[in-house]
């Protein structure tokens, strides 16, 4: 089952950039200790008011949406059978499963009792079916597992070539039977994040008035899943463009286009819902009397409209330029309406304020410059980049 | 090829409506308290703000109790206070605590059950079962639940009733302590019933002036800790909930898209067929 063209890009790994993904690391790993030492209140600008700050609203629901490029990419390629996509689906379970890894890495650091995690999949006595955080916790637990799974095949090919004897034998051994489970792997991966990603807009529902009635919709599952399949595309954007470049091969302009094609019905939707659903449930007058909301509210529109613009038309779709911009907003816009809905939406009354310390941010960097780090390395060693499928054509 | 990107859009689109619908059908049901609840009735008119009542809660919970420097808002080692409101014409004392509601958000956030309502419908913490992730503090409308930031072994600390005074045949610290009667403990039907006398007796004294207004015999789909006061309760911190709990959304949204887990088996079902399909016409396997 070889990837056609697909190969580690090689080269040595301890190059300037790494070394000071390395330094911040340190002082991540120096953090940590201080936080598991003394507290979450020694490092964070947290609060009984705002229990749940940067690490939840952007590591945990902005970055496994940033890791929904395997999502998006799943439904595209096995689901709806286009096949062209392929040459797509490595990277994009690579930033997935990276994605997914740090979100879980920032929620062990994130919760206050950690050492009890565990029992959250195993007392299933005692789970809550009422709480749609139970629901993301199972899923996303399972889905991590799921994605590297679905990714062990870069590394079984490579280590079936290149690995010691045991661990040659070991993939050789288990990549045919990998293979013929791979179908029921790849339908779990695409039930689970419809399922976990729905429930963290759930999640906020049960913020009540504390949250703002533009945000709190009983439509807001279906959002944040549209969201989270707009967010996946914009980073598999970015990964074909990346991918191009490092290989200087030509980019998959027929598959990205058909693709936007795809993007532009789902941001339709969103608006839609978005829209009707604040007429139909009397929130109009708040779209223009809730002063910063209304105008947060409004941003959040029009910037999802933009992309919407830029790739409505057929032939704007087949400019790469065009298709990069609409992407990076759409990743840009998609991660705004989650950080809004999680926390400048969510307003627990007066006396309350908070805004992320020095520590908390820099953790938060620490985990993005962790997954930076393993991604070099693994695109470097492994098979995960590729170029061009055979049916695309030169961009330019 | 089964499944087209319009069939999958038109299914979640189905999906919300589903879940809109669900939510008529249990916005319906009240919750009702248990038959052996007990509750705290609070008449801000007749409190005198001397936090005798402060004190002995800490006391009763063993939190730390520091008499030159008192607190001034419940935090991780206060589960009860006394706060004061003053505008130009009025002042009031508001006790803020744990409302002990009827249909708790915090219930229903907690992922293993950790928070409960136990005994006497009481809502009661249990260590082995929390992983602080907040999610209670994010849920509850009363902004009761806190958190204790600054140790490595954190607590979710909130007003248990004195569970533990109660099942001696004792009573909360608070209500023992109170000099004036301003909080008083005993079976939630009793003091509904007591304070709809006060209110039927004064009708002047009580909030809004004329027709007063039990806080808590419904807000928020009701609570066992009753407030009665002069001052209308937004001043006195309590949100103007409605009558339906915070819970329902959010339970109706869950429950339309995962009764029985119905929905989400059959839409594995659905996609593994649809990538066995993908898998095998495509002919080189993955790829």
């Amino acid at each position: 089952m070889a990837h056609a063209h697909v190969q580690p890009v090689g080269g040595p790994i301890l190059t300037r950039p790494f070394k000071w993904l390395l330094a911040i690391l340190a002082v991540w790993a120096i953090l940590l200790i201080w936080r598991f030492a003394a507290g979450i209140g020694a490092v964070s600008g947290l609060s009984d008011g705002y229990p749940w700050g940067i690490w939840i609203a952007f590591d945990v629901v902005t970055g496994t949406a940033l890791g929904c490029g395997g999502y998006a990419i799943a439904l595209l390629c096995y689901v709806m059978n286009r096949g062209k996509y392929h040459p797509l689906v490595r990277p994009a379970l690579l930033t997935s499963a990276l994605g997914y890894s740090m979100a879980a890495v920032a929620i062990i650091i994130d919760v206050g009792r950690p050492w009890f995690i565990h029992r959250i999949p195993l007392r299933v006595g005692s789970w809550n079916l009422n709480s749609a955080l139970l629901e993301v916790a199972l899923c996303v637990m399972a889905y991590v597992a799921v994605l590297w799974i679905e990714l062990s095949p870069a590394f079984l090919e490579r280590w079936k070539e290149t690995g010691p004897n045991a661990l040659r034998s070991f993939a050789a051994g288990i990549l045919p039977g990998l293979e013929k489970v791979m179908p029921f792997i790849i339908a779990l991966g695409v039930l689970l994040p419809t399922m976990h990603q729905s429930s963290l807009g759930t999640v906020m529902l049960l913020a009540g008035h504390k949250l703002h009635p533009l945000w709190n919709t009983g439509f807001v599952p279906l959002l944040f899943l549209i969201s989270c399949v707009g967010m996946g595309y914009g980073v598999v954007v970015w990964e074909s463009a990346l991918s191009s470049r490092v290989f200087k091969r030509q980019r998959e302009t027929d598959m990205l286009a058909s693709l936007s094609g795809a993007i532009v019905i789902t941001l339709v939707l969103f608006l839609a819902i978005r829209l009707l659903d604040a007429l139909i449930a009397g929130k109009a007058a708040l779209m223009f009397t809730s002063g910063g909301y209304s105008v947060l509210f409004w941003i959040e529109n029009i910037l999802f409209a933009i992309p919407l613009v830029m790739l409505a038309r057929p032939a704007a779709r087949r400019q790469f330029s065009t298709i990069l911009r609409a992407a990076m907003l759409l990743v840009f816009v998609g991660a705004l309406y989650r950080f809004d809905t999680y926390l400048v939406a969510y307003d627990p009354g007066p006396g309350w304020a908070y805004f992320p310390s020095p520590p908390e941010l820099l953790i938060t960097v620490g985990v993005i410059a962790l997954e930076i780090a393993l991604y070099i390395v693994i695109v470097k060693r492994y098979p995960i980049l590729g170029g061009a499928s055979t049916s695309a054509q030169a961009a330019h | 090829m089964s499944t087209t990107r319009r069939d999958l859009i038109r299914g979640l689109a189905a999906g919300g409506a589903v879940a809109a619908v669900g939510a008529d059908a249990v916005a319906s049901e009240r919750p009702q308290p248990p038959a052996d609840a007990v509750g705290m009735l609070y008449d801000a008119t007749r409190c005198i703000g001397c936090r005798a009542c402060v004190t002995a809660c800490k006391k009763a919970n063993n939190l730390p109790l520091e008499l030159y420097d008192p607190p001034e808002d419940l935090s991780g080692e206060t589960k009860n206070i006394i706060k004061v409101y003053e505008d130009e014409n009025t002042r009031s004392y508001v006790k803020a605590q744990c409302m002990h509601c009827l249909d708790p958000a915090c219930t229903r956030a907690c992922m293993i059950g950790s928070l409960q309502k136990r005994e006497h419908g009481i809502v009661t913490w249990d260590p082995s079962k929390c992983i602080g992730c907040r999610y209670c503090q994010v849920a509850c409308p009363f902004q009761i639940p806190k958190f204790q930031w600054e140790t490595n072994n954190p607590k979710i600390v909130k007003c248990e009733m004195c569970l533990h005074l109660i099942k001696g045949g004792g009573q909360p610290g608070c209500c023992e302590a109170c000099p004036v009667g301003a909080v008083i403990y005993g079976p939630y039907q009793e003091l509904l019933a007591d304070a709809r006398g006060r209110v039927e007796r004064h009708p002047d004294r009580y909030w809004p002036q004329g027709s007063p207004k039990i806080y808590g015999e419904s807000d928020g789909g009701g609570t066992q800790v009753l407030y009665l006061s002069a001052v209308p309760f937004s001043d006195l911190g309590l949100p103007d909930l409605g009558e339906e709990p915070a819970g329902h959304l959010a339970a109706a949204v869950q429950h339309g898209a995962y009764k029985w887990g119905i929905a989400p088996v059959a839409l594995y079902g659905v996609l593994a067929a649809a990538v066995w399909r993908s898998h095998r016409s495509s002919g080189t396997g993955r790829d």
